[in-house]
């Protein structure tokens, strides 16, 4: 049908039990009606019922009864087996266990068990219901929900006539403080909710603990890095030195975490990262671009850097731009310079906010 | 031959077959023992013995001088490591051009030829040499920092269990499961294909060995008696949950929908 309201061949009968009988089959194809749609649908009523094997003979019946029992049955068995398994078998004891391997038999046996256990309740339940319980359609009518009209007239009456007697009307300033009254309270409730979503964001999102002169520390022991230490080809997972004076830990190293990486300088492509980096040492941000995930995944022959989570690849000769997936903006780099002792300090922070957009992002 | 056999049942022939043994064993170990302590210690013949290995299995990709051709990368400084690491797991040499050289089971070089290789390699030119058995062996080490070290160097390409994973374009980190200590220790300080360097100066040698100790025991660890599906996280797992968990849900749907007959 291509328009609504048309006849297309779409004969509808006019009433009567016979709906089915001159309607049109799919299988007929498209045929011109003459009658039009009427102008209210027979309601077509119950479809038939049919009756079922067990309706009809006792032996499908007994059968029926034999088929749940077992299911029934299977879930006592179950039962058993969990409790015997519980006190007999050795809770340290490995074994090999089929589909598993070797593995622990006694999660595996009281598992299984208690799986069957429920599977056969539930199984057996409804195959019950779907073969023995009464099946004919009932239909219950819905009872109207309007009271009678005597009543409602009755209700306004009375919120007329016994408001008037408390002296609303005549007296406004108990008219208004009442809305005052009502409409306050319900602040004391929003605003604790409110206020407890926590301070705002301010420039979190923004700015890391990286800062000018902190040292480039490695991730779990907090060392310093001297700058000879990083051989070519090497990864470093490094954290700022401050992070060790950091309240919140862990929000700060989720923005903080920087890859420090040495490549030959004669194949970086970008000038930018050579300036920022130290006779080939470049330190990029570990959040990804796309939805913050850590990426570190550094094919040393390629110079590719992975992100585990959608495969957005950053090439880390050309200051880090997306070379695929979805991530939208190059890895922000940390410049990095050597302080007099030797070791790798930051000669700033990030130049620009690290992660995923936000809205604010500038 | 036939005197010898004569007398194969002498009550002496015993003794002079521990005897003999045990000279073998004593030569073989004092001939052994310093090679494996330090590449740098390898005999001249070692030396030249690899050089004939080297020059019948590796020159064809390696070069002559093993200077490198566009199949194979030039082998100046990587070591007497690199070397026990890519032939004593089986990677080297490669059986066909491929993206990686995949581990195999069947390792076609004895640990004295590898050496040999070894000690002609790293005579080439200075390289990181073969670790001491003292930080490859896994033991008197802290498993918990192992695992720190491991999450934060190691896991997004090997798995938080070490069980391998996909890079770019064909490549991948293979899996870590039954791996010699010796061979973990060596793939860190060599970086051998797309895996970047953790020389002695990034992950200590003793938290070369907590790492070790850490793969160790995921070996080690017994399944509780849950299908792993290969410990790779929430892929396989959720594959598998989504094909079986939501088929047999829909299954149990259409049978409870449906009428009896």
């Amino acid at each position: 049908m291509s328009d609504n309201g048309t006849p297309h061949g779409e004969v509808v009968s006019h009433g009567g039990d016979d709906f089915g009988s001159d309607a049109v089959r799919l299988d007929q194809g498209h045929i011109e009606g003459s009658g039009g749609l009427p102008a209210r649908f027979e309601n077509p009523g119950l479809p038939p019922h049919v009756a079922r094997m067990s309706d009809l003979s006792e032996k499908a019946a007994k059968r029926a009864e034999k088929q749940v029992a077992t299911l029934f049955g299977i879930a006592s068995l179950a039962t058993i087996v969990f409790i015997i398994a519980y006190f007999t078998v050795d809770p340290e004891m490995t074994a090999f266990v089929p589909g598993i391997g070797e593995a622990n038999p006694y999660n595996v046996i009281l598992g299984v068990c208690l799986g069957l256990a429920l599977l056969g309740c539930g199984m057996g339940a409804v195959h019950w219901a779907k073969t023995l319980m009464p099946d004919t359609e009932m239909v219950e009518e819905r009872h109207p929900q309007r009271a009678s009209d005597a009543d409602r007239q009755r209700a306004v009456d009375n919120f007329l006539q016994e408001g008037g007697k408390s002296q609303i009307g005549r007296r406004p300033l108990i008219k208004f403080s009442l809305a005052g009254a009502l409409a306050l309270p319900p602040l004391a409730l929003v605003l604790p909710l409110v206020g407890g979503l926590g301070p705002l964001p301010k420039d979190n999102l923004s700015k890391t603990i990286w800062k000018k002169g902190d040292r480039l520390v490695r991730d779990p022991e907090l060392t310093p890095i001297k700058a000879d230490q990083v051989t070519i080809g090497s990864v470093y997972h490094v954290l700022p030195a401050n992070i060790k004076e950091s309240h919140e830990v862990l929000e700060d190293k989720a923005k903080a975490a920087v890859l420090l990486m040495r490549l030959d300088p004669s194949i970086i492509k970008s000038k930018k990262e050579i300036d920022w980096g130290y006779d080939g040492i470049v330190a990029y941000s570990k959040i990804c671009t796309h939805v913050g995930c850590p990426v570190g995944l550094y094919e040393q022959q390629t110079h590719h850097l992975l992100c585990p989570c959608h495969q957005s690849t950053f090439d880390v000769t050309e200051d880090c731009k997306v070379i695929f997936g979805p991530a939208k903006r190059p890895l922000p780099q940390l410049p990095i310079e050597v302080d007099s002792e030797g070791y790798l300090v930051a000669r700033s922070g990030f130049h620009e906010a690290v992660g995923p957009s936000f809205w604010e992002r500038g | 031959m036939n005197a010898l056999a004569a007398r194969r049942r002498h009550p002496a022939a015993i003794a002079l077959l521990i005897l003999l043994g045990l000279v073998v064993t004593g030569v073989g170990y004092s001939v052994l023992a310093p090679k494996t302590a330090s590449a740098t210690t390898a005999s001249a013949s070692q030396v030249e013995e690899g050089k004939k290995l080297f020059l019948a299995n590796c020159a064809t990709c390696h070069g002559l001088q093993a200077q490198g051709t566009k199949a194979g990368p030039s082998l100046a400084g990587v070591g007497a490591a690199a070397v026990d690491f890519q032939m004593g797991t089986g990677r080297m040499p490669m059986a066909a051009p491929a993206v990686q050289a995949p581990r195999v089971n069947e390792v076609r070089f004895t640990q004295e030829q590898i050496d040999a290789v070894a000690a002609y390699i790293a005579s080439l030119a200075p390289g990181p040499a073969i670790p001491s058995p003292e930080y490859t062996s896994g033991e008197n080490a802290n498993v918990a920092l192992g695992a720190e070290l491991f999450r934060v160097n190691c896991a997004m390409c090997h798995n938080f269990a070490g069980s391998g994973g996909a890079l770019t374009r064909g490549k991948y980190a293979p899996n870590l499961r039954d791996i010699e200590g010796k061979h973990i220790y060596e793939a860190m300080v060599t970086g051998p294909q797309s895996m970047p360097v953790f020389n002695d100066d990034n992950i200590s040698p003793e938290g070369k060995n907590d790492i070790i100790a850490y793969l160790h025991a995921v070996d080690k660890q017994e399944n509780r008696g849950g299908m792993a599906l290969g410990n790779l996280g929430p892929v396989s797992e959720g594959l598998f949950i989504w094909v079986f968990g939501l088929g047999i849900m829909i299954a149990f749907a259409v049978w409870l929908g449906r009428k009896a007959a």
